[in-house]
């Protein structure tokens, strides 16, 4: 560990603790970390670790229910404890910028862009003229890559898309030139493409100004490769620091050790007998949106599939990428059936899957889905057991002792194990919740699971857990798999086939390792080479890999 | 957005059919003939049929609809039976009287309940927040009529301030019209405050929480600007909205606060008409209430696009 201030730090933050001030929690403790002029420092952590309270707490941001109980926040020398309301402002904006995570609601919505760009000039920035100001807003428009920015200046951010939100708020903190931006998770909620620009940009645009970086994510192949020094967090404390090339190759704390092996990573490939007929076979698949017959005209929708094809084995893991917009998640729930296809055939074992009738019963039966979010997926009146064993309800032959010892069953399957039929889901947390969604989805023991974004919403230590046992249960009972996920990492890992996605169109399919070593498609390699990856170095340590070297000339798809 | 409105007017055009219907029907299953309310003792059985010929109430009741109906749609709404007036008229006259008192109390309630809820959300579990939430609670748990009641006693009989009950119109003298309006604008005013504080407050809350806020703080943007340019606007809509339902529910009649300062208003046209069987003044009152109702509605949801551009009139 080290707590070596350096001469002349930009910001220095001495053994910082905050606490719940109603109940004396204590959230952060004992936190010291240096950020020198320049440099670009990343925060790692997973939910709870603090990370996010700890930077917010620099600009005095926390939420007003956490207090600061102990330590010392230096900023260009000054103790920021003593400062006045009036000088704290002129702090804010002005020397310290903050980019915040989710790009839907960090911007006003009913402020056009122009004016919240302008504002924050207005009050750091008073000698100058309304129109100098226009001006200054203008240029940084088109630094950060806004195509429009005299059109922009009279628009509302919801007719942006995040990525361009993203951009745009970047563009508001980075106008004031402040010393030190605060970058809390910038890029999470955008699509791997997207959040590689962004990043780029961000790192881009500081390193010509100058700014300092304190960058927090969850997300360690993004920090490694975008910053100078790495400090991990967990519950509240610093477990370890140092320059990021250092702290990969040869981790100190076994907390550290555990995340990064935690990491995502390619398994062998497994062979998938070859058999006549696909478990599922698509065809020609087109789903439309919100078409509708009025009285006199007929609208048509607005298309999201075009014509699909695709099958997967049995025992097979079929990973479905691509970026938000690009069908996936309508294409999964098109094969569950949850959506009427407006052309096209899906087969389950030879046999149109049909609607209504015996065919779509057993269809019903055998393909099981397992959701995104556990929080929500969950219906929070019903106990864990009466959750798993509701699928069983309509077995037949199946006596009610039967089936409570088959709900005990799976759930020991999963981890859990009978003590948890009991519960609600309020009391588990969210991977134990996430074990729950696939106790419920493979209790039937079903021939197919469509799984959508499984493991996205949780950390990464739990992600490598219920990875683990998917994998596990999937070999043990040998069902077939729609993996969809915008996660390469998660997909490398798990799949044995991937399909990639682009605009409701499938662009590329093949074996994994084809895929990801020799990609044919231009949008599959944009897709790639936008993921950092971590590959093991020895001594639990970890080395950066690029999968496709940024000199290769790739395509874009138009 | 033309054709939003055109839209929504079509829409409303069923459900003021359906009420012209109802409110046809239901009254004359109350039991009750005007004309032998009208001729008290006097009736006889050839005096009451012969005014029954006159007043239609003879003929069927389809066909007393379509009489009744087709004059509506020339906007005629009918005479009234007990004062021999034009319906219409009659109904415009005493709507403005009501409209007066409850235009002015809610556009007062909102003037402070909007700041005041945004300031107790911005002060939230202080002693500020614990005050005007209190306050608010205690306002619109008071039935209107025991509120009025009490500012009678108070400023009426205790104070001697204002006249007790009556009123003026302000063509005929402003100040003496003003003074009579007073303690009605008061009561609606300070039950409504309530209401709106609640709104106001829950929603500014739910904005308070988002990043847009804590990224104006972090621009340096003082508490003043944060408050009142980047939470207000995005606070405001679902006040608003509960805003449109309140002036469109008042507007329908105020009877009990008409009836505890006995204004003549359109709330008391209404409950007079129906002690008389009056029918075309009820069925012409009750129309309006609803032609007024769709209509606040249509304006404030037309309006809200101002506050929330991500709403378009589509």
């Amino acid at each position: 560990m080290t707590d070596t201030i350096l001469p002349g730090a930009l910001l220095d933050v001495e053994n910082l603790s905050l606490a719940v001030t109603a109940t004396g929690t204590k959230v952060v403790r004992g936190v010291s970390f240096t950020v020198a002029p320049g440099e670009i420092v990343g925060i790692v952590g997973e939910s709870g670790s603090g990370k996010t309270l700890a930077a917010r707490s620099i600009m005095a941001l926390q939420p007003p229910a956490i207090r600061r109980t102990a330590g010392t926040i230096r900023f260009e020398g000054r103790d920021l404890a003593g400062l006045s309301a009036k000088a704290l402002r002129d702090l804010r904006g002005g020397r310290i910028g903050m980019v915040f995570q989710e790009p839907m609601t960090s911007l006003n919505p009913s402020m056009t862009i122009g004016r919240q760009l302008e504002e924050g000039l207005a009050v750091h920035q008073r000698q100058q003229s309304a129109e100098g100001r226009r001006a200054q807003v203008l240029d940084m428009l088109r630094r950060v890559g806004i195509a429009d920015p005299d059109g922009a200046l009279g628009a509302y951010p919801h007719q942006f898309s995040g990525g361009m939100r993203q951009r745009i708020m970047l563009a508001s903190v980075m106008l004031l030139q402040p010393a030190l931006l605060i970058a809390d998770e910038p890029t999470t909620a955008l699509d791997a493409v997207v959040q590689r620009d962004v990043l780029e940009l961000m790192v881009g645009l500081t390193r010509a100004h100058g700014t300092a970086v304190l960058m927090i994510s969850h997300d360690l192949s993004m920090v490694a490769r975008y910053t100078d020094r790495i400090i991990v967090m967990r519950k509240g404390e610093i477990v370890e620091q140092g320059r990021s090339d250092e702290l990969l190759r040869a981790p100190r704390h076994p907390y550290t050790r555990a995340l990064l092996s935690a990491m995502p990573r390619r398994q062998p490939a497994r062979p998938i007998p070859p058999v006549a007929t696909p478990i599922i076979e698509v065809r020609d698949l087109v789903v439309e949106y919100g078409g509708r017959r009025g009285l006199f005209r007929k609208e048509a929708g607005k298309r999201a599939l075009h014509g699909l094809s695709l099958s997967i084995m049995p025992r097979e893991v079929v990973a479905l990428v691509g970026g938000s917009g690009s069908g996936k998640t309508t294409l999964g729930r098109a094969i569950a059936g949850l959506l009427p296809p407006s052309a096209g055939t899906i087969r389950y074992a030879g046999r149109p899957i049909g609607a209504g009738g015996a065919e779509w019963a057993d269809y019903r039966r055998n393909c099981q889905m397992v959701f995104q979010d556990p929080y929500s997926s969950l219906d929070p009146r019903m106990t864990i057991g009466a959750l798993v064993g509701e699928a069983l309800r309509t077995v037949p032959d199946m006596g009610r002792g039967e089936k409570a010892e088959r709900v005990v069953e799976v759930l020991s399957e999963v981890g859990l194990g009978k003590p948890f039929a009991d519960r609600y889901p309020h009391e588990l947390s969210g991977g134990q919740r996430q074990r729950v969604a696939i106790a419920r989805a493979v209790v039937r023991r079903p021939a197919f699971v469509i799984a959508d974004e499984p493991v996205s919403a949780l950390d990464v230590t739990v992600r490598a857990q219920v990875l683990e046992l998917f994998a596990d249960l999937q070999a043990r009972h040998g069902f077939s798999c729609l993996f969809i996920s915008h996660d390469l990492g998660v997909v490398e890992q798990v799949a044995d086939r991937v399909v990639v996605m682009q605009d409701g169109r499938i662009v590329e399919q093949g074996d994994r390792d084809t895929v990801f070593d020799h990609p044919a498609h231009p949008y599959t390699r944009r897709l790639l080479s936008a993921i950092p990856a971590l590959e093991p170095a020895g001594e639990g340590g970890v080395r950066l890999k690029w999968r496709f070297d940024d000199a290769v000339p790739v395509a874009v798809p138009s | 957005m033309l054709h939003f409105v055109f839209k929504r007017i079509a829409m409303a055009v069923p459900t003021l059919l359906i009420m012209a219907v109802t409110v046809f029907v239901l009254i004359r299953l109350i039991p009750g003939d005007p004309a032998a309310l009208m001729l008290g003792d006097l009736a006889t059985p050839a005096s009451l049929a012969d005014l029954r010929e006159r007043l239609g109430l003879d003929q069927s009741l389809p066909v007393q609809f379509g009489i009744w109906f087709g004059n509506v749609l020339r906007g005629d709404f009918g005479i009234s039976i007990t004062s021999s007036q034009p319906v219409l008229p009659l109904v415009l006259d005493r709507f403005w009287i009501s409209a007066r008192v409850v235009l002015i109390a809610v556009l007062l309630a909102s003037l402070f309940a909007v700041p005041a809820g945004m300031i107790a959300a911005w002060r939230q579990n202080s002693g500020t927040d614990l005050f005007l939430v209190g306050t608010a609670t205690l306002l619109y748990s008071i039935p209107t009529f025991w509120l009025g009641l009490l500012l009678l006693l108070l400023f009426g009989l205790e104070l001697n301030w204002l006249p007790v009950v009556g009123y003026v119109s302000f063509s005929e003298d402003p100040r003496a019209a003003l003074l009579y309006i007073v303690m009605p604008v008061m009561t609606l005013f300070l039950h409504e405050m309530g209401v709106l504080i609640r709104m106001s407050r829950a929603s500014t809350l739910e904005v308070l929480r988002l990043d847009y806020i804590t990224h104006a703080r972090a621009k340096g943007l003082s508490e003043t600007a944060v408050l009142w340019r980047h939470a207000f606007k995005n606070a405001f809509g679902p006040t608003w909205t509960l805003i449109g339902l309140v002036l469109g529910n008042l507007l329908g009649g105020i009877a009990v606060v008409e009836t505890v300062f006995t204004i003549p208003g359109l709330g008391r046209l209404l409950v007079d008409a129906i002690f008389a069987r009056d029918y075309p003044v009820i069925q012409g009152c009750l129309l309006f209430v609803a032609f007024v109702y769709v209509a606040v509605n249509l304006v404030v949801d037309l309006l809200y696009p101002v506050f929330d551009p991500r709403v378009t009139a589509e």
